[in-house]
């Protein structure tokens, strides 16, 4: 498509419809001393020299790709990446491209949503997954929208295990702000250890959802299939924010009865960047596919009978069903559901397993080495993946800037969302960590229980 | 178009059976609205409806539609099994796929067969 810029011409015949002489009587309201101040930069410089200046600021951070050793996880986690799925999202078929409005034209792109759909089912164990959220906290806030529309508004008590991640509590209350939800469950101050079959105490005929984590905040896994048994006894709907890396080699919630499944796909490929962007996974059963929001990808054959993708059951959404529809957002992350899906292509049903299986090895080697030092201690006894919350009596901040003076990036500061979890780091190993690499994090962390 | 001399219908082209207290959509609705994929009831039994407020929402493949009801009165009977044969409301809206019965319907501003007929054909110009 060629841009016409306006002509000379066409811009006056705009400006006397109404009724100005040029331009700069549009911005009269702007008092004149503010509308062109001085902006004292300082001299231009040239590519190389801004090259060089820029690449000095960067080399100021400090990354995991060889500066820093890393324990830090708390829903972000460093797994290897595949230098394939770096060169698949460069290619500009896919790396320029916004979901076109006449989306049957880009074959390739829905071939690549479907097949992300279809590996996030089959991970899930659910019937139908979506195009892809913003990131887990905004697909987690999805169920509940999918909730509030299953019962129609009826049901006004959404319960929140407190062991879901604070931020992702934090952006449901966001989302059902003027909702006149009650948010049930969603304490800091709450037994931790207690357990999740104990939520349903919190669930009555008013409830439309119940949310937990698999593995939960603190990276121990639980087996909901009674709890979600109980919901479903009240006619609620349960949903599980689970860790895609842990659906290798654990039960999947489908397995257990879960109605919607979502969570966040940066374990899968995607690195940690600055916290994001990330891409949110959801799944539901096939009887709420018509309650779910965003796009959805199908296969189908075409006039000549051959293989084709189409958007299908666009009625659901915004832009056609409107305020009636279950959410106001029908975006997807195209590009970073793309990278999974190249990730999970490129290791396979086997190779995926192998990595839960070396982060749940080393996580445990890490734990028991910790758990040995004279003063600290693992908090929760449960059985856990690839993460566990370590009591290393003192303030994290203080220990977490002892660890990076040896290059080492420590854990997550639990006292920050949970009160009674004071002077307790969340400490995440990965298949990154070599036994060399946790060795060191045990040795600096006997120096500091002596000091 | 089909136009059941016994039915009493809306401008938003919903039926309603004085006889038996039955609603659902007329042949023009589903013709307009092509192939439809899904169906919610938005009421129960025992609830009670307004004419000319929401009854149920459907989905065809490139529309969504509220439905209306056409008689105000106390839901006696809604069609459970609608939701998941939604296919019929093309290709029967005035038998099988009724959508509730009321009790003691009365009617808003409906139109007989003849004038409901009328105003479909005046709406395909």
């Amino acid at each position: 498509m060629t841009y016409i810029p306006i002509s000379p011409k066409e811009r006056d015949a705009m400006l006397s419809t109404i009724g100005v002489k040029s331009l700069d009587d549009l911005f009269d309201a702007i008092p004149a001393k503010h509308r062109f101040p001085k902006l004292d930069l300082p001299k231009a410089l040239t590519e190389m020299e801004a090259m060089q200046e820029l690449s000095d600021i960067a080399q100021a951070n400090e990354n995991v790709r060889g500066d820093l050793i890393s324990f830090l996880g708390a829903g972000m986690y460093n797994h290897y990446i595949p230098s394939a799925v770096d060169h698949m999202l460069r290619r500009g078929e896919f790396y320029t491209a916004y979901t076109p409005y006449q989306p049957e034209i880009s074959q390739g792109t829905l071939q690549a949503i479907f097949e992300y759909q279809s590996l996030m089912s089959a991970l899930t164990g659910m019937d139908v997954s979506n195009a892809s959220h913003y990131d887990g906290a905004t697909a987690t806030a999805e169920a509940v929208n999918l909730a509030y529309a299953q019962y129609r508004g009826k049901r006004k008590k959404v319960v929140v295990s407190p062991t879901l991640h604070p931020q992702y509590r934090a952006v449901i209350r966001t989302y059902t702000q003027g909702m006149e939800l009650e948010v049930a469950g969603d304490d800091a101050n709450t037994n931790l250890e207690s357990n999740p079959n104990e939520l349903i105490n919190l669930v009555d005929d008013n409830t439309s959802i119940v949310i937990v984590q698999y593995p939960d905040f603190f990276g121990r896994v639980y087996d909901y299939t009674k709890l979600i048994e109980a919901v479903h006894a009240k006619g609620a709907l349960v949903c599980v924010v689970a860790n895609p890396t842990a659906l290798a080699m654990y039960k999947t919630p489908g397995a257990m009865g879960a109605d919607i499944v979502v969570g966040d796909g940066q374990p899968l490929g995607i690195p940690m960047w600055y916290g994001g962007p990330s891409v949110g996974f959801f799944t539901t059963r096939k009887n709420m596919v018509h309650k779910m929001a965003g796009r959805l990808v199908g296969e189908t054959v075409d006039n000549r009978g051959q293989r084709s993708y189409v958007l299908t059951l666009t009625a659901r959404e915004q832009h056609i069903k409107r305020e009636r529809a279950t959410s106001n957002i029908c975006t997807n992350q195209g590009l970073i559901a793309l990278g999974t899906a190249v990730y999970l292509s490129l290791l396979g049903k086997t190779g995926l397993r192998q990595v839960a299986e070396l982060c749940y090895q080393k996580a445990h080697y890490a734990a028991k080495e910790l758990s040995k030092i004279e003063g600290m201690g693992l908090c929760f006894t449960e059985p856990f993946f690839h993460e566990f919350a370590l009591c290393v009596n003192r303030p994290v901040e203080e220990v977490n800037a002892h660890l990076l003076e040896h290059g080492i990036l420590g854990g997550y500061d639990l006292g920050q969302d949970y009160p009674a979890l004071k002077d307790h780091m969340l400490i995440a190993v990965t298949e990154m960590n070599s036994k060399e690499d946790i060795d060191a994090l045990v040795e600096v962390l006997s120096e500091v229980s002596h000091d | 178009m089909n136009a059941p001399a016994n039915l009493k219908y809306t401008k938003s082209d919903e039926w309603f059976d004085p006889a038996t207290g039955a609603m659902g959509i007329t042949d023009y609705a589903q013709s307009q609205l092509s192939d439809i994929v899904f169906v919610e009831l938005l009421v129960d039994e025992g609830d009670t409806v307004e004419a000319g407020k929401p009854i149920a929402s459907v989905e065809s493949v490139k529309a969504s539609a509220e439905i209306y009801a056409s008689a105000s009165g106390k839901v006696s009977a809604v069609n459970k099994g609608l939701s998941d044969k939604p296919e019929t409301l093309n290709s029967d809206p005035f038998g099988e796929a009724w959508m509730i019965k009321v009790e003691g319907g009365s009617t808003g501003d409906v139109m007989d067969s003849a004038a409901y007929e009328k105003y479909c054909e005046e709406r395909a110009h």
